[in-house]
């Protein structure tokens, strides 16, 4: 019998001859089926094993399907039993890496973290894979080598994928985001000379960077002053600046302040140039903001290196999560092959032990925190806000790109084996600033504003 | 007299270098800090932050020692992002002369076809026009979206910005031929190949190496700026890293390095233009 012949057409017979009567033997069939697609039959494998242990007569199996149509059994079966998991187990079972030495490109800040610490800290070599991580210098950059296959995965900002499976501000291209880097670890921080202007309605004028348009940083700054009665897009000016660029900018007193991923900020600090207002863990407890992205393409193409070089990440956030760590870490990625900083600012950053720019020492040690799981309500929110903005105009179905784009499943699973406890569900509520976001009520949310830019 | 001045220019120069180091030197003297905070908050920020300054910039002594550093061990490699000096500026080399030769198969050949037919001149012109001003790092979105490889991109912007002054030369110096020449060369029924190659090259080569030369400095110039934009590997990408980091010291030293490559680069090309040029 044919392993790969398709159990939901009720002309088929799984228990012997070929499944679809065009051929003469079992074998020729397979020969004619093995142009296609690997995947697909694996699939095929598992959907057979399943339904002949739920059917083993094959009467009753055709009879069920001629009865109620192969869409309608298939939809029956899942739900009793987790087809698509178990194909995916199958298929990641497989083994063989199809391919080992990769590129991943990213940016240097604390958000990469994980990326960065999994090549000196051995993550990726424990998964058999030889991975080169690259310096890129903007984010423009890293979409556009990441778009032109230069590099087989990247870090980018949580709300990248999003933006360019959608084709905002690039070709609309299936984008997906399996893991978040970090969760917090951004901040505002604003130039040493305006240390009496604490009150964010004494900013009006103020002109502020933020390291990309589609980022967290972009949205989280919006949202803060427009809390506090400031149009972001009238009483202040935002600009795209590379995080690198900010801290020579605001020395330079070209900006006033800005909402930039660390070490940035404690950089300004450790240089006397800026102290941090206010950390962005105090504007949204345990938003996201940077994430690991990977083409669909590389997804589907390549299952057993996107699974291995996905679990070295997710295993490597893991070790991050550990405040023991932090300093083991920080002394590893601070050198000028990753991000090129003194040590004690990056330590300061992953330790939450800093110095604040005003002579003070603060102890916040969930500063940044690191949890790999991309929450479906995450993307739901990001959208809203590119909705609110006007980056994205007209109806966005948000529940349907959210599952597109952060494949939960894969994490979850992913965080298991390396002895994370995932969450059971996909989707939270949380509150941004006091504020409570319903993820089933996009539209709702993105009305209940009063600055907003939906025209 | 003549024997004054070849002692006398270099010595003006070291006492300029001297007078600058020192001005430096004097600008750059710690000042006495005005503000004492907590060590232990010291110990979190640098020097100049602690005593409530902003960070200073690097004495002649500092960049010095960084120099020096970098002259010890110029081809480290301590992986894909840290490499020396000399292998950052191996790498913008290469990009230079591969994108500056294929400028130049590209631009010698059209430009005689430009400078010898009125016609094609015209009829060029005003393309060339419009692309000449160009900044060539205006080209790189474009480029990377295209070509879909930063390394072949930045060979490009190379090829795009060495293009044009050696067009417009090579097409002045083909049209400026003496007529006479030409006359002569008709009188004796030479063919269009052996006019071009024994009547019209000679005669146009000292222009047509002015506008190479012209071009690999430009090319030197733009290197940077395109390896800063696409990062990975060279002087530019070197120059970027450093700034993130901060340090003035290295970019000062790699200034410097950019400088005397360039230069070195400008020499060679005026060697070879007096190797080509002959007396009337």
């Amino acid at each position: 019998m044919s392993g790969f012949s398709d159990p939901f057409q009720p002309d088929a017979r799984l228990s012997h001859g070929c499944g679809c009567g065009r051929h003469a033997s079992a074998a020729e069939h397979d020969a004619a089926l093995a142009g296609a697609p690997a995947d697909a039959l694996t699939g095929r494998v598992v959907e057979g094993a399943v339904m002949r242990a739920l059917f083993p007569r094959d009467e009753m199996r055709r009879g069920l399907l001629r009865a109620v149509g192969a869409g309608t059994a298939l939809a029956a079966i899942s739900s009793l039993f987790p087809l698509a998991a178990a194909k995916e187990v199958f298929a990641a079972g497989s083994g063989k890496l199809e391919k080992a030495k990769l590129k991943v490109g990213f940016i240097p800040i604390t958000c990469a973290t994980p990326i960065i610490m999994a090549h000196p800290m051995g993550f990726y070599a424990k998964h058999g894979l030889d991975v080169e991580v690259v310096k890129t210098a903007g984010w423009a950059v890293v979409r556009d080598k990441a778009l032109n296959k230069e590099y087989d995965a990247a870090h980018m900002l949580s709300p990248m994928p999003l933006a360019i499976t959608l084709g905002a501000g690039a070709k609309p291209i299936p984008y997906t985001m399996p893991a978040v880097e970090n969760i917090n670890g951004q901040a505002i921080t604003l130039a040493i000379r305006h240390k009496d202007k604490r009150d964010p309605r004494q900013w009006k004028g103020f002109k502020f960077a933020v390291p990309f348009d589609y980022s967290m940083h972009n949205y989280l700054l919006r949202y803060f002053v427009a809390e506090y009665g400031i149009d972001p897009d009238r009483d202040i000016q935002i600009r795209v600046v590379p995080p690198p660029e900010m801290v020579a900018n605001l020395r330079a007193d070209n900006i006033d302040g800005f909402l930039a991923p660390d070490p940035v900020n404690q950089r300004a600090v450790y240089d006397g140039v800026g102290y941090i207002h206010t950390l962005s863990k105090d504007i949204w407890e345990g938003h996201p903001c940077c994430a690991f992205a990977a083409s669909k393409e590389f997804v589907t193409q390549m299952p057993n290196t996107y699974h291995a070089l996905l679990k070295a990440i997710i295993d490597a956030t893991a070790f991050a999560r550990k405040q023991e760590n932090r300093k083991q870490i920080a002394a590893a990625i601070a050198p000028a092959n990753y991000l090129n900083q003194p040590v004690t600012v990056v330590e300061q950053v992953l330790t939450g032990t800093f110095a604040d720019g005003l002579g003070n020492v603060r102890k916040v040690p969930d500063r940044i925190d690191f949890d790999p799981f991309p929450w479906h309500s995450f993307a739901v929110w990001i959208l809203t806000q590119m909705k609110r903005w006007g980056q994205l105009k007209g109806d966005v179905s948000y529940e349907r790109v959210a599952q597109e784009v952060y494949l939960a499943t894969d994490a979850a699973r992913l965080m298991k084996e390396v002895g994370l406890t995932p969450p059971t569900t996909t989707t939270k509520k949380f509150t941004v600033m006091k504020k409570e976001f319903d993820p089933t009520q996009p539209e709702a949310y993105v009305a209940s504003f009063a600055i907003k830019r939906t025209a | 007299m003549e024997r004054f001045h070849a002692w006398r220019a270099p010595a003006l120069s070291l006492l300029l270098l001297l007078l600058f180091i020192g001005a430096w030197h004097a600008a750059t003297l710690p000042t006495a800090s005005r503000q004492v905070v907590d060590p232990e908050y010291a110990k979190l920020v640098g020097a100049a932050a602690a005593t409530g300054q902003k960070s200073a910039f690097p004495t002649p002594a500092e960049v010095g020692a960084k120099i020096w550093q970098h002259l010890k061990e110029p081809f480290y490699d301590h992986g894909p992002n840290d490499k020396g000096v000399g292998i950052q500026l191996a790498y913008s080399l290469a990009r230079v002369i591969i994108g500056f030769l294929l400028a130049a198969l590209v631009a010698i050949p059209v430009g005689f076809l430009i400078g010898m037919s009125p016609l094609v001149y015209r009829a060029l012109d005003p393309f060339i026009q419009v692309l000449k001003p160009i900044s060539p790092l205006a080209w790189m979105p474009l480029a990377l979206f295209t070509l879909k490889d930063s390394g072949v991109s930045a060979v490009f912007v190379i090829f795009i910005c060495s293009l044009w002054p050696m067009l417009v030369n090579t097409a002045f110096g083909v049209g400026a031929v003496r007529r006479e020449w030409l006359n002569v060369a008709r009188t004796l029924e030479v063919g269009p190949m052996r006019k071009a190659l024994r009547v019209i090259l000679p005669a146009a080569a000292p222009t047509i190496m002015t506008g190479m030369r012209i071009s690999i400095g430009i090319a030197w110039l733009v290197i940077v700026a395109a390896e800063m934009l696409v990062g990975g590997t060279g002087i530019g990408y070197f120059v970027w890293n450093e700034w993130n980091n901060l340090s003035i010291t290295n970019i000062l030293t790699a200034i410097l390095a950019i400088g005397l490559v360039g230069m070195a680069l400008d020499l060679t090309l005026a060697r070879l233009t007096r190797l080509v040029t002959f007396p009337e």
